[in-house]
C-alpha cells in the first residue's frame, strides 16, 4: 500500500540553527579575517590554512564516530608522535639495504598504518571487551605513546635521513592542479566518511550505540564491533596523518602532536557532533577544523592577540560549543 | 463530597504551538477524597496533572487553590503551597539513603553543620506514617520499587502534602504491593489529603477511587462519583465505542499441529534453569509467574541476547544454537522487549530509523535505500495505525501506545515465524491493547507461534493458548484449556500444590 501516502521528508525545509550555526561561524571568521588583513583571501594563504588543517582533518573525521558512537580517543596525539617515530626509525634502518625510492617511502607507509591499526585495536580492545572506561584506557595509552616517542628519541629529535627526506617531502609539498597531496587526501576522507556516516548501515549503528546501547544490542545491532571498529578506523587515520605529517617536518620528538587530541575532539564538537554519543556529521567536523585553522591563522597574521594563546583559545572554544549544545537541547 | 475543593481547574485550556491539547477541562480535587483521572495514552492526563502541580501554566482558564486563582512560576511555589506530584519514573537519587532523599534540598541544620540527629527522628516518623519498614538508612537503590514508592510518599509527607498527585503509581508494582500503596493512599486519604492518581487499570479505579474524571482526545468525557459507574462503562467512555470483546476468539490449535521450537534444558545463569518447553504452530503461548520469576530473562537467554546455555534447541525440525541476537534473527526467532523506553526505543531519534535499526540489511547493501525505508515506514504507519501527528516526530514524544506499536512493527519487519512478545501493553490505553492483542492472534491464526510474557493476569488468560508458569526461576506447571483459571495460575505462581494441584501437563 505504498501508493496513497507519499513520504513527506524529502521537500525543502529551512536547515536548523545547529545546521546553521557552524556555517555562519565560519563565515563570520572569513570576514573578519579578511578586513583584518589584505593577504588573507590570497590563494596561498588558503592553501596553506588547509593543507595545516588536513591533519588535524583526518584524525577528526575518525574521531567523529569514534565520539558518535559514544566513545573517546585522548590518545592520538601522542599515538600521531609515536607513529612518526616509529616510521621514521624504520625507514632509517631500512635505508642502507633498501636505498633512497618509492619503495622505502611505501615501507614507511605501510608501517605507519599497520601501527595505528595495531593502536587503534588496542584501545579498541581494551574500552570493549575488557569494558574499562574509554577516559581512563587512551588517558592511559596517551601517556604511554607519548613517553614512549620520547624514549625512542632519547630525549631529543628523530630526525629522517636528509636523502630520504629530499625525496619524501613531495608528498607533503606538491599536488595535482595546485592542491596538495594532503588535502586531496584529507577531501577524499571526509567524503568517504561522510557517505559512511550518513548513508551507511554501519553509521547508523555508530549512532544508534551512542544514543543507547541498550537499544542497540536489542535490535541485534553488534555494539562491541561497532565501537571496535571506529578505534581502529581512527587508529588508520591517525597512521594516515603521520603519513602526511612525516615529510613536512622530516622529525619526530616528544613535542610532536601536541594538543592535537584538543583540536580533533574540538573540531568534532564544534562542528555539531553530540559529545555523548548517539549523533555526528562529517561535514560539521570539517567546518570545525576549519574554523579552529582559521583562528590559528587571524591570530598570526594579525597582532592583537599573541599567537601562544591560540591553545587558550581553542579550550575556550570547545567549552562554548559545548555549551550551545546543551542549550539546543533544552530548547527542543 | 462536604468540602470545597482544595485544589481545582476552571475551563482550563492548554496549546503546544497551534495545536490546543486541552479544551476547557474543569476538575475539581477535595480534602479526604481519591480522585481517579482515567483515559486513553494521549487523552490528556499527563497534561492536566502537569498544570495541576504547576510544571506547567494553563494556556487558557485558571488554577484554582483554596478558592483563589494561582499561578506557580515553578514547582517549588507549587510544593511550598502543598502541592506534590509524584513520577511513574521516581524522582530519587538511587546512590543516597533514605533519609538523605527525603531531606534532598532541604536538609535540617544547626549552626552550619547538618542536624542529622533530627533528620532521622523525623524520617522515622514519615516511614512509621506510611508503614514502611525500611531503614532511613538503606540506600535508595537497595529498595523494592513498592517501597520506593513508600519512600515517594514519605517524601511527600515531609513536605505538608495537601494534594497528591500520582502518575500511574502502580504501573511497576506487583499486586502485593499495589494492596499496600492502596492501604497507605487510604490512611492519607482519612487524615485529609487530596489524591489524584491516574491508572490503565479499571479495576484499581473501582476499588480505590472515590470520584473519577475520564477524558478522551482533551476533552473531560465523564466526572462523577466513582461507585455510579461500572467497570465497562468506564472503558466505554474512554475510548468511545464498545470494548467488551476486548480480547480476541481463540480457535484452538489443532491436536496435530506440528511443533515449531523445542527447547531442552535451557538456563541461564542466575535467572533460570532447566526449563523446557514446547511451541506449536499457530499457537499463543503465555508465560505466567511473578515478576523477578526469570521469564524475561529466560526468554532474553533464548534470544542469545544474554548468556545462556541449553542442551538442545530445536526450531523448525533443526538444531540450532545462537551464539549473537542476530543469529536468533535470522532463524526466525525475535524477543520484543517489556523496557521499550530503554531497550526498544532510540527516543532522541525518528520513527524512520528507529523502524529499520534492526533489519538495515533489508534497506539496501552498503549503502543505505532511504526512499524504501520511507516506504517501510509508511507501510507500518497504516498496518499497526501509528498516530503520531507528523512523520518525523521524535519517538520519544509519541504516546506510549504508539511507541508500542512502532516498536511491534520493528520487530515484525523481520518477519519473524516465531515472535517473543515481554509485557506487550503495559502501561498503554484499552483501545490499542485491544488492537495489539488482535494483531498478535491473527499473526498467530497465520501459522506463527508466539509467546507471550504478561504480569496481568486478565491478559494471560485471555490470549493464551496454553499456560507455562515460572517461578524462581523454574517452570511450576503448565496449563491448558479448562485449566487455565486465575486460582491456579497464581497457585503456580506461589508454589502452592494443595488439593487443587491443577493439570499439570
Amino acid at each position: 500500500m505504498t501508493d496513497t501516502t507519499t513520504p513527506q521528508t524529502r521537500g525543502f525545509q529551512m536547515p536548523s540553527m545547529s545546521v546553521l550555526g557552524p556555517i555562519i561561524a565560519l563565515i563570520v571568521l572569513l570576514v573578519i579575517g579578511t578586513m583584518l588583513n589584505s593577504n588573507f583571501l590570497s590563494a596561498a594563504n588558503i592553501t596553506n590554512v588547509v593543507a595545516r588543517s588536513a591533519f588535524i582533518g583526518i584524525i577528526a573525521v575518525g574521531m567523529t564516530f569514534v565520539i558518535t558512537a559514544g566513545g573517546l580517543d585522548l590518545s592520538v596525539g601522542s599515538m600521531a608522535a609515536f607513529i612518526a617515530g616509529l616510521m621514521i626509525l624504520v625507514m632509517n634502518a631500512a635505508l642502507p639495504s633498501m636505498g633512497v625510492g618509492i619503495p622505502i617511502i611505501l615501507l614507511g607507509m605501510v608501517t605507519a598504518i599497520v601501527a595505528g591499526l595495531l593502536a587503534g585495536l588496542l584501545n579498541g580492545f581494551l574500552i570493549t571487551t575488557l569494558g574499562i572506561e574509554a577516559f581512563i584506557v587512551t588517558l592511559g595509552s596517551m601517556g604511554v605513546y607519548r613517553s614512549l616517542v620520547t624514549w625512542l628519541a632519547d630525549g631529543g629529535t628523530l630526525s629522517l635521513d636528509f636523502g630520504l627526506r629530499t625525496f619524501y617531502r613531495p608528498v607533503y609539498f606538491d599536488g595535482i592542479l595546485g592542491i596538495s597531496w594532503p588535502i586531496i587526501v584529507f577531501a577524499i576522507i571526509v567524503i568517504i566518511g561522510e557517505v559512511i556516516m550518513s548513508r551507511s548501515a554501519y553509521g547508523r549503528h555508530c549512532a544508534a550505540t551512542g544514543s543507547n546501547e541498550h537499544v542497540a544490542h536489542y535490535s541485534n545491532v553488534n555494539v562491541r564491533r561497532t565501537r571496535l571498529i571506529s578505534y581502529a578506523a581512527l587508529g588508520i587515520l591517525v597512521g594516515i596523518a603521520t603519513i602526511m605529517y612525516v615529510p613536512r617536518l622530516g622529525s619526530a620528538s616528544a613535542s610532536t602532536g601536541v594538543l592535537w587530541e584538543l583540536e580533533a575532539i574540538a573540531a568534532v564538537i564544534i562542528g555539531g557532533t553530540v559529545l555523548k554519543g548517539g549523533f555526528g556529521r562529517v561535514w560539521g567536523t570539517v567546518i570545525g577544523v576549519l574554523i579552529l585553522s582559521l583562528i590559528g591563522n587571524i591570530l598570526n597574521l594579525t597582532d592583537f592577540v599573541s599567537p601562544y594563546l591560540n591553545g587558550a583559545i581553542q579550550g575556550v572554544i570547545i567549552i562554548l560549543a559545548v555549551i550551545l549544545q546543551r542549550e539546543r537541547k533544552a530548547a527542543s | 463530597m462536604t468540602s470545597s475543593p482544595v485544589l481545582a481547574l476552571r475551563t482550563v485550556s492548554k496549546s503546544f504551538g497551534p495545536v490546543e491539547v486541552l479544551h476547557n477541562v474543569n476538575l475539581a480535587l477535595s480534602a479526604g477524597s481519591v480522585h481517579a483521572l482515567i483515559g486513553e495514552n494521549g487523552a490528556g492526563k499527563s497534561t492536566t496533572m502537569k498544570i495541576l502541580a504547576g510544571y506547567q501554566p494553563p494556556t487558557k482558564g485558571s488554577v484554582v487553590l483554596d478558592g483563589q486563582p494561582v499561578q506557580f512560576a515553578n514547582l517549588q511555589e507549587g510544593e511550598a503551597a502543598g502541592i506534590v506530584m509524584i513520577h511513574q519514573e521516581f524522582n530519587l537519587a538511587e546512590q543516597l539513603t533514605v533519609e538523605q532523599n527525603i531531606f534532598l534540598g532541604r536538609e535540617l541544620k544547626r549552626g552550619l553543620l547538618l542536624d542529622k540527629a533530627e533528620m532521622r527522628r523525623r524520617t522515622r516518623d514519615y516511614l512509621a506514617r506510611v508503614a514502611c519498614e525500611v531503614s532511613p538508612d538503606a540506600l535508595v537503590s537497595s529498595l523494592s520499587n513498592s517501597e520506593k514508592q513508600m519512600v515517594e510518599i514519605a517524601k511527600a509527607l515531609s513536605r505538608d502534602a495537601r494534594v497528591l498527585i500520582m502518575d500511574e503509581p502502580t504501573a511497576v508494582l506487583t499486586n502485593r504491593e499495589t494492596e499496600v500503596l492502596f492501604e497507605q493512599v487510604q490512611t492519607l486519604r482519612d487524615a485529609g489529603t487530596a489524591i489524584l492518581f491516574t491508572s490503565h487499570k479499571l479495576d484499581e479505579v473501582a476499588q480505590i477511587s472515590d470520584q473519577v474524571t475520564i477524558m478522551r482526545d482533551g476533552d473531560v468525557v465523564y466526572a462523577g462519583e466513582t461507585a455510579e459507574m461500572s467497570e465497562d462503562a468506564m472503558a466505554t467512555a474512554m475510548v468511545g465505542r464498545d470494548v467488551s470483546d476486548l480480547y480476541p476468539s481463540k480457535p484452538g490449535v489443532p491436536e496435530d499441529a506440528p511443533v515449531v521450537l523445542e527447547v531442552e534444558n535451557l538456563s541461564v545463569p542466575g535467572f533460570a534453569s532447566n526449563v523446557s518447553f514446547t511451541l506449536n504452530k499457530g499457537e499463543i503461548l503465555g508465560i505466567g509467574g511473578l515478576i523477578g520469576s526469570g521469564r524475561t530473562e529466560l526468554m532474553e537467554g533464548l534470544a542469545a541476547l544474554r548468556p545462556a546455555s541449553a542442551a538442545r534447541i530445536t526450531l523448525f525440525d533443526q538444531t540450532k544454537q545462537f551464539k549473537r541476537p542476530g543469529d536468533a534473527q535470522q532463524a526466525g526467532l525475535c524477543y520484543l522487549t517489556e523496557d521499550r523506553k530503554m531497550r526498544g526505543l532510540l527516543l532522541e531519534r525518528g520513527m524512520r530509523e528507529n523502524l529499520t535499526l534492526q533489519n538495515l540489511h533489508k534497506f539496501g547493501g552498503f549503502l543505505i535505500d532511504r526512499n524504501a525505508e520511507e516506504a517501510a515506514l509508511t507501510e507500518a504507519i497504516r498496518e499497526f495505525d501509528i498516530r503520531s501527528g507528523t512523520r518525523d516526530v521524535r519517538v520519544g514524544n509519541m504516546s506510549g501506545g504508539n511507541q508500542q506499536k512502532l516498536l511491534l512493527a520493528k520487530v515484525m519487519l523481520s518477519e519473524p515465524r516465531i515472535l517473543i512478545v515481554d509485557e506487550p501493553t503495559r502501561g498503554i490505553d484499552i483501545g490499542t491493547k485491544q488492537q495489539i492483542y488482535a494483531f498478535l492472534r491473527k499473526l498467530a491464526d497465520a501459522g506463527h507461534a508466539i509467546i507471550v510474557i504478561t504480569s496481568e493476569m486478565p491478559e494471560l488468560i485471555g490470549l493464551a493458548d496454553r499456560i507455562m508458569v515460572m517461578r524462581l526461576g523454574e517452570v511450576s506447571g503448565t496449563l491448558t484449556q479448562n485449566a487455565i483459571t486465575e486460582d491456579a495460575i497464581v497457585r503456580l505462581s506461589m508454589g502452592l500444590r494443595g488439593e487443587q494441584t491443577p493439570n499439570v501437563a
